[in-house]
């Protein structure tokens, strides 16, 4: 179903001319007005831009939870332009990693269901589950918090959690949309370690931000102005 | 594997539900109340047609039993002048023969003479019936032999002074003494016990059950040469003396299709040689009518709550669904996100929706299981819990799940997981 990307294995995504057109009334707002750009396997890369200029758009798009109206959009060697609902779906259970500003949280599960969600998706049983949801609530430094619920926890702990969640599947691609956002600096300094860390674990980090502190310790930086892209800092290819 | 992550799922929905408990259980209310009334419909329906076919077996489901009767006009005379001479009244002998050997589906009839006497062994004296019959009453009326047999055409031919007694009334004469064999004395002679058998007693609808718990069958012809065919009644005005030569006649069709057909034949032609209508033609096939008409009435009553209750209720939980879903809006936009297909969405609040109405369906098994009791209690009529009975509520309450819980689970499903993230 998916073709072969056109290009080499150093990257993970591409994005072709990418173009996400609303339609408002009679007005057509480009949230993205023809992207070309691919970031590389392995590579922690911001977004950044003013607001209105497309990231979060973008990350929908690259998270596979929305559709271009044209251009092409491959993953991990895969066209998933052209990709149905189901298989969206199934590309994000298995190929993508969320990390929200307002840690997207269910309220009503325990930390341990929370972070073993995407293993109930994936068909794991429950035993197999409680041993992964522990070994990364540890990992995250929330081992003994297992049994609590969202709202026992402070922000930091909620994003810990989150971020636990996100680990779950494994994940070729974590996406993290102002993940510091909601945080104080101390508490947004160690969550980022946190992403800093599992970049070097060897996953791929996509992060929107604005804060120049986190931007620093990335390894390339794309800037977005009206749907497109303004100018790219560090080592990513770009075709503008 | 599969089976566990059904129950796994079952759970799942549990678990939520108890989130709000006092929310689910108002949602399950109007399905308690449906499910409740469909329960007791049902046991009604079944004890009622238990109950007629018991009746129906006591009597002999192919019978119909004539009995004597003493007129409306005879009845009204006799009490304002109490001392009038005789009066003569019911069955005769010759309607006995006219009746058995005019209709070609009856495949036997009996003629049942009746009258009182106390009867003795020793110190022991107990009343009983006399019942003057021939041996095609013990196929009319089969009841199980506890000892001996029952009476054969040689006694009625010898004319031989023997008795079958039923059990219980054997039992207070006879004692701890051998029971064959014995003589007792019914009345002012002595008859040699040959038989025991059981007996049912009691009334059936509003027709009297043949035999009784005091009986004493005796070869007919020796009943009217000993006994004759008048009898001193007493009442509070006097002794009241009326001739009656047969107090019944036992009829049984070959059909149960021609049981009504042959009846009002025997109807008519009595008709035709009585003067007063001093009998009475019972139809135990008829109970069956009888209690199916009830059960009709108990279940538009019934039915009619059910179906509201079941309606309401449906609407009820597909309205708090709806209501969980905008609530739950965010969670579903994050299990999407996560990469949950629509129908695992569906799936997931399908399911809720039907343990919240199979929870319901089985509290209101419970509520409804009261409610044949208390009108066991208070009516006296017979209920009864089947299997189906439990079976077809809980499907029922099932099936209100999936039904009203599809629309709302649907709507879940559609939600578009960049808005739900957005949603607060
Ligand atoms: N669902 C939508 N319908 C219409 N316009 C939208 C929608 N989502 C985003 N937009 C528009 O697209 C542009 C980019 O939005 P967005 O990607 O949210 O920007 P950012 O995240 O950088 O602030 C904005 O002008 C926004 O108004
Ligand atoms: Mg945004």
């Amino acid at each position: 179903m998916a073709e072969q990307a056109p290009s080499n294995d150093q990257e993970i995504i591409r994005l072709e001319d990418a173009r996400k057109i609303y339609q408002m009334g009679t007005e057509q707002v480009k949230a993205l007005a023809g992207v070309t750009v691919s970031f590389k396997k392995g590579g922690f890369s911001a977004i950044m831009g003013p607001s209105g200029s497309g990231k979060s758009t973008m990350m929908n798009i690259l998270g596979c939870l929305d559709r271009l109206t044209s251009g092409s959009y491959y993953l991990a060697g895969q066209d998933v332009s052209r990709l149905d609902d189901d298989s969206l779906s199934e590309f994000r259970l298995r190929y993508l990693g969320f990390i929200f500003q307002s840690f997207n949280l269910i309220p009503q599960l325990t930390v341990q269901r929370n972070i073993e969600l995407p293993l109930y998706y994936l068909g794991w049983d429950a035993r197999d589950s409680e041993n992964k949801a522990r070994e990364l609530a540890d990992q995250v430094g929330l081992g003994d918090r297992l049994g609590h619920r969202p709202t026992e926890l402070s922000g930091g702990q909620m994003q810990r959690v989150a971020i636990a969640r996100a680990l779950a599947n494994d994940p070729q691609v974590i996406f993290a949309d102002e993940p510091t956002g909601n945080l104080d600096s101390a508490t947004g300094e160690q969550i980022l370690e946190l992403l800093v860390k599992l970049n070097e674990l060897g996953k791929t980090i996509i992060i929107v931000t604005h804060e120049p502190i986190i931007a620093e310790r990335t390894q390339s930086r794309l800037h977005m102005l009206d749907g497109l892209i303004d100018r790219i800092e560090g080592n990513s290819n770009e075709t503008n | 594997m599969r089976q566990t992550r059904i129950a796994r799922n079952i759970w799942l929905g549990i678990e939520n539900l108890l989130l709000h408990k006092l929310r689910s259980f108002l949602t399950m209310l109007g399905v308690v109340f449906g499910v409740g009334s469909v329960v007791a419909m049902l046991s009604v329906g079944e004890g009622a047609s238990k109950e007629a076919l018991e009746q129906i077996r006591k009597l002999g489901s192919n019978n119909i039993i004539i009995s004597s009767m003493k007129s409306a006009e005879e009845e009204a005379a006799s009490t304002q002048h109490s001392h009038r001479a005789m009066s003569i009244y019911g069955l005769t002998y010759e309607d006995y023969r006219r009746v058995a050997s005019s209709f070609k589906d009856i495949q036997r009839a009996a003629p049942v003479k009746l009258t009182r006497k106390d009867s003795r062994l020793r110190e022991r004296a107990l009343e009983l019936r006399i019942v003057g019959t021939t041996p095609e009453w013990s196929e009319l009326v089969p009841r199980d032999i506890v000892a001996g047999r029952v009476l054969l055409q040689a006694d009625l031919d010898k004319q031989a002074p023997v008795t079958v007694l039923t059990e219980f009334g054997a039992r207070k004469i006879l004692a701890t003494e051998s029971t064959i064999g014995q003589t007792v004395r019914l009345g002012g002679d002595q008859f040699e016990v040959v038989g025991i058998v059981k007996s049912e007693s009691g009334q059936a609808g509003n027709i009297q059950i043949p035999d009784q718990d005091v009986d004493a069958y005796i070869p007919i012809e020796v009943a009217r040469r000993y006994f004759g065919d008048i009898f001193t009644k007493r009442t509070s005005s006097g002794d009241e003396r009326e001739k009656v030569e047969l107090h019944q006649m036992i009829v049984q069709v070959d059909d149960p299709k021609k049981v009504e057909a042959v009846a009002a034949g025997i109807e008519r032609m009595l008709e035709q040689f009585h003067k007063k209508k001093d009998y009475v033609v019972s139809v135990p096939l008829a109970l069956l009518k009888q209690a199916e008409a009830m059960k009709r009435r108990f279940n538009i009553v019934l039915g009619s709550i059910a179906g509201i209750s079941l309606l309401v209720g449906g609407i009820g939980i597909m309205n708090i669904m709806l209501a969980s879903v905008t609530e739950r809006t965010r969670e579903i936009g994050i299990r999407r996100a996560i990469g949950a297909k629509r129908r695992q969405i569906v799936y997931q609040f399908l399911i809720e929706t039907v343990v919240l109405s199979t929870m319901g369906g089985l509290i209101g098994l419970g509520v409804g299981g009261l409610i044949p009791l208390l009108i066991t209690y208070f009516s006296g009529m017979i209920t009864m819990m089947t299997l189906k009975g439990i079976l077809v509520p809980l499907l029922i309450s099932m099936t209100i799940g999936i039904l009203f819980g599809l629309y709302p689970a649907v709507h879940a499903a559609k939600v578009d997981p960049i808005v739900a993230l957005r949603h607060e």
